[in-house]
């Protein structure tokens, strides 16, 4: 899609039109305003998040909120469990990851299972692409993705877009350059397709083997020169780059993977003077990133962007939850 | 079976493999071979059956199915297949060579394939001669690459002293690895472990270069890609005795039809471009292509209803084969007797057995074909022992009435 133009919506929209989806799959589905409204109704969060020591806020009360992870994870899983509990949810954490439930074998009969138990929203995490789905197809109650192997993490993608949109005050036209391991990361896939559809120009760059083929159809235009992404550039995103990689299969070494691609102070001088750092963690200091930059007190985004996810996630278990908490116009 | 009646069919449109087009005409049987076909003299002691105008055709041949589905094979008009070797126990080993030529009889054949190396495992051959004593009609690498060219090199040159012909599967192991999709838009959208498409190439061009030194006979059971037909079409125009086989997904999909983690159109190899669905048609209409299978292999819930990547690949092809593979008769692409070259007769020559055709002396395994009868394709309700078909719901045209095996109607 051209640079610096956002569809807008057909006519003015109320109630659930504002966000006509049971679920959160994905980036893929959404039109750009209703990225635009739930970045909105995050910022409400952002707010009441900030505003003292109670946070407390009880309109999830009763409700039963299941954070099913099949593959291990501590920030997101206690970021939803933060989300969750700030709205008064009933938060269960099932660790499935470390249960004798093994990939794929039983994910159908869990589906129906956690149905069983009338959850009113759950979130998953899987480590196979497309997972969430097969699941949410099973279920009742409003599903969240928060991350199915290589394909979306979207809730990642709205809280990026929103640490973003709050720094800059605006999204269109932003050059953001995403750096790393694009080929096995579904943080780079839903920031892709976030960052395209709200108007940013967005590059990616990676070593030819971590570029997933065809990148182009995600709005995305590939790199494989750091410094050329990084030229001019707005926005800079770290990738974590997994340990499995660097053992020679894709990349030959750490040390190469860092001179070649990790972000110095040297090499972010090239982008705009005021660039903005992330990271979506957890980082290898001195592998994609060095402290220098991650720590950098003006150019370094990486903690708000932890507080913007749990402010992101109450919003999304917000207008999820909706419908069945009778809100007027949502049923 | 085993009596010497004698059955004339009349009335039906004859479509002769060896013929360059279906004509009227009458086939007299003899106990269970075809004695004549054509415009023939009905001896006075034959039965009279009139096809009442249907087309009438070899038994399909299906060079390459996963497993014995009788009741799927019979509706789509199949009376033999040559078994892959990939099975619970894979098919190494004279025993259980033996057992599966017994599986359909007698209203179906089963000719199994050897497996070229012990467990499939790729590295030690297995005992290829006895299994061809016991039954065994062609030596597969099963559903995947040999990666050592030395073994394959000793298979092709073993197989070629039993005037076996070998099986290959065309997809470079190293290449292809885990992946469960080609590298295209696709699989960048859905985030899905893919391989580019040139696996295909690089493997047929290997396993040609090693022919060429062995001699002998070599099929590619499932040719998927453009570069891989190119490949093909110079090999035979050298005189290498090559054929190919290809499946009606690849000619009717492309891999477009994984979007939404379709299980059911994940198959090996896996769905290609649209430039490379239409290189298959092509193939197909050049001669290129000698072989069309329904590579059946009925999947349950349990292999199928899982994410992507952990779905077992496979597709329940038999019932849908000859309506599929007719649509390229409906579109130009070829005639109908040369389909049943590509679904009868070619098989038949490559497994070495007598049936697939007309020659007097043929076996009488014959089915009667409306091949514009209507029908709609649904999983829910096959005759195969799953319905994992990614064709669910397509109007289709084509339906075999009745089905001969060695001189007998089922």
């Amino acid at each position: 899609m051209p640079s610096g133009t956002v569809e807008s919506p057909p006519s003015t929209l109320v109630g659930r039109n504002l966000f006509p989806h049971r679920h959160l799959l994905g980036i893929a589905p959404l039109k750009p305003w209703e990225i635009r409204f739930l970045l909105d109704q995050a910022e409400h969060w952002v707010g009441i998040n900030r505003s003292g020591t109670r946070k407390h806020d009880d309109r999830l009360k009763g409700l039963t909120q299941i954070n099913a992870f099949f593959e291990n994870s501590t920030r997101t899983l206690l970021s939803f469990e933060i989300a969750g509990k700030r709205l008064g949810a009933d938060v269960v954490n099932m660790h499935a990851a470390q249960s004798s439930v093994k990939k794929g074998e039983t994910l159908i009969d869990t589906a129906v299972t956690l149905n069983a138990m009338r959850a009113d929203v759950i979130v998953i995490r899987h480590g196979s692409s497309g997972a969430v789905q097969l699941i949410a197809d099973k279920v009742d109650c409003p599903v969240l993705n928060a991350g199915d192997g290589w394909h979306e993490h979207p809730t990642q993608a709205l809280l990026d877009a929103l640490t973003i949109r709050r720094r800059r005050g605006y999204i269109e036209g932003q050059i953001v350059t995403i750096c790393g391991d694009v080929l096995h990361s579904r943080v780079a896939r839903s920031n892709m397709l976030s960052l395209a559809a709200l108007g940013a120009q967005v590059r990616v760059v990676a070593p030819p083997t971590l570029m997933p083929a065809e990148v182009e159809c995600m709005g995305a235009t590939p790199y494989t020169s750091f410094d050329a992404a990084l030229d001019g550039a707005d926005v800079v995103m770290m990738l974590r780059i997994q340990n499995e990689r660097m053992d020679g299969g894709f990349i030959p070494s750490t040390r190469e993977y860092h001179r070649l691609y990790g972000l110095t102070p040297e090499r972010l001088a090239l982008a705009k003077p005021d660039v903005l750092v992330m990271h979506p963690g957890p980082m290898n200091r001195g592998v994609e990133i060095d402290s220098a930059v991650a720590d950098h007190p003006d150019h370094s985004a990486i903690t708000e962007q932890v507080e913007m996810g749990v402010a992101v996630r109450m919003a999304c278990l917000d207008v999820l939850t909706r419908g069945r908490r009778g809100v007027e116009g949502w049923s | 079976m085993g009596t010497n009646r004698k059955i004339a069919i009349t009335g039906g449109l004859l479509a002769d493999p060896a013929r360059e087009s279906a004509a009227p005409g009458t086939l007299l049987i003899g106990g269970d071979r075809i004695l004549a076909a054509g415009q023939v003299d009905i001896p006075s002691d034959a039965e009279r059956i009139d096809a009442g105008g249907l087309v009438i055709a070899p038994g399909l041949v299906d060079l390459g199915v996963f497993r014995t589905d009788k009741p799927a094979f019979h509706f789509g008009g199949i009376t033999r297949a040559a078994l892959m070797p990939d099975q619970s126990m894979p098919l190494d080993d004279v025993g259980l060579i033996r057992e599966a030529t017994r599986k359909g009889k007698p209203d179906f054949w089963v000719h199994p394939i050897a497996a070229a190396t012990r467990g499939l495992a790729g590295k030690e051959m297995a005992e290829i001669g006895l299994m061809q004593q016991a039954g065994a009609k062609a030596v597969a690498t099963g559903r995947q690459w040999i990666a050592d060219s030395g073994v394959m090199w000793r298979i092709l040159s073993y197989a070629s002293g039993l005037g076996l012909t070998v099986i290959s599967h065309a997809e470079d192991g190293g290449l292809a690895g885990k992946a469960v999709a080609t590298s295209g838009e696709t699989a960048t959208r859905l985030g899905l472990a893919s391989a580019p498409a040139c696996a295909e190439a690089m493997a047929i061009a290997r396993d040609l270069a090693l022919l060429r030194n062995t001699g002998g006979a070599l099929h590619f059971r499932l040719v998927t890609t453009g570069a891989g037909f190119d490949l093909i079409r110079a090999a035979k125009a050298e005189g290498l005795k090559v054929s190919c086989g290809v499946s009606p997904s690849y000619f009717m999909l492309s891999d477009n039809a994984v979007t939404d983690y379709r299980t059911f159109a994940r198959m090996s190899p896996p769905l290609r471009s649209e430039d490379d669905r239409k290189a298959v048609i092509a193939a197909v209409a050049d001669g290129t292509v000698d072989v069309i299978t329904s590579s059946h292999d009925p999947c349950g819930p349990e292999d199928k209803r899982l994410p992507f990547a952990d779905a077992e690949p496979g597709v329940a092809g038999a019932e849908t084969l000859l309506a599929l593979s007719l649509n390229l008769v409906r579109d130009g692409h070829l005639g109908i007797t040369a389909l049943m070259r590509l679904l009868a007769a070619n098989p038949a020559r490559i497994l070495g057995v007598d049936a697939g055709d007309f020659t007097p002396g043929s076996a009488a395994d014959i089915i009667f074909i409306d091949p514009d009868a209507p029908w709609i394709v649904d999983s829910a309700r096959m005759a195969a022992a799953a319905g994992n078909t990614p064709f669910d719901r397509m109007p289709v045209q084509g339906r075999v009435r009745r089905l001969m095996k060695g001189g007998i109607f089922y």
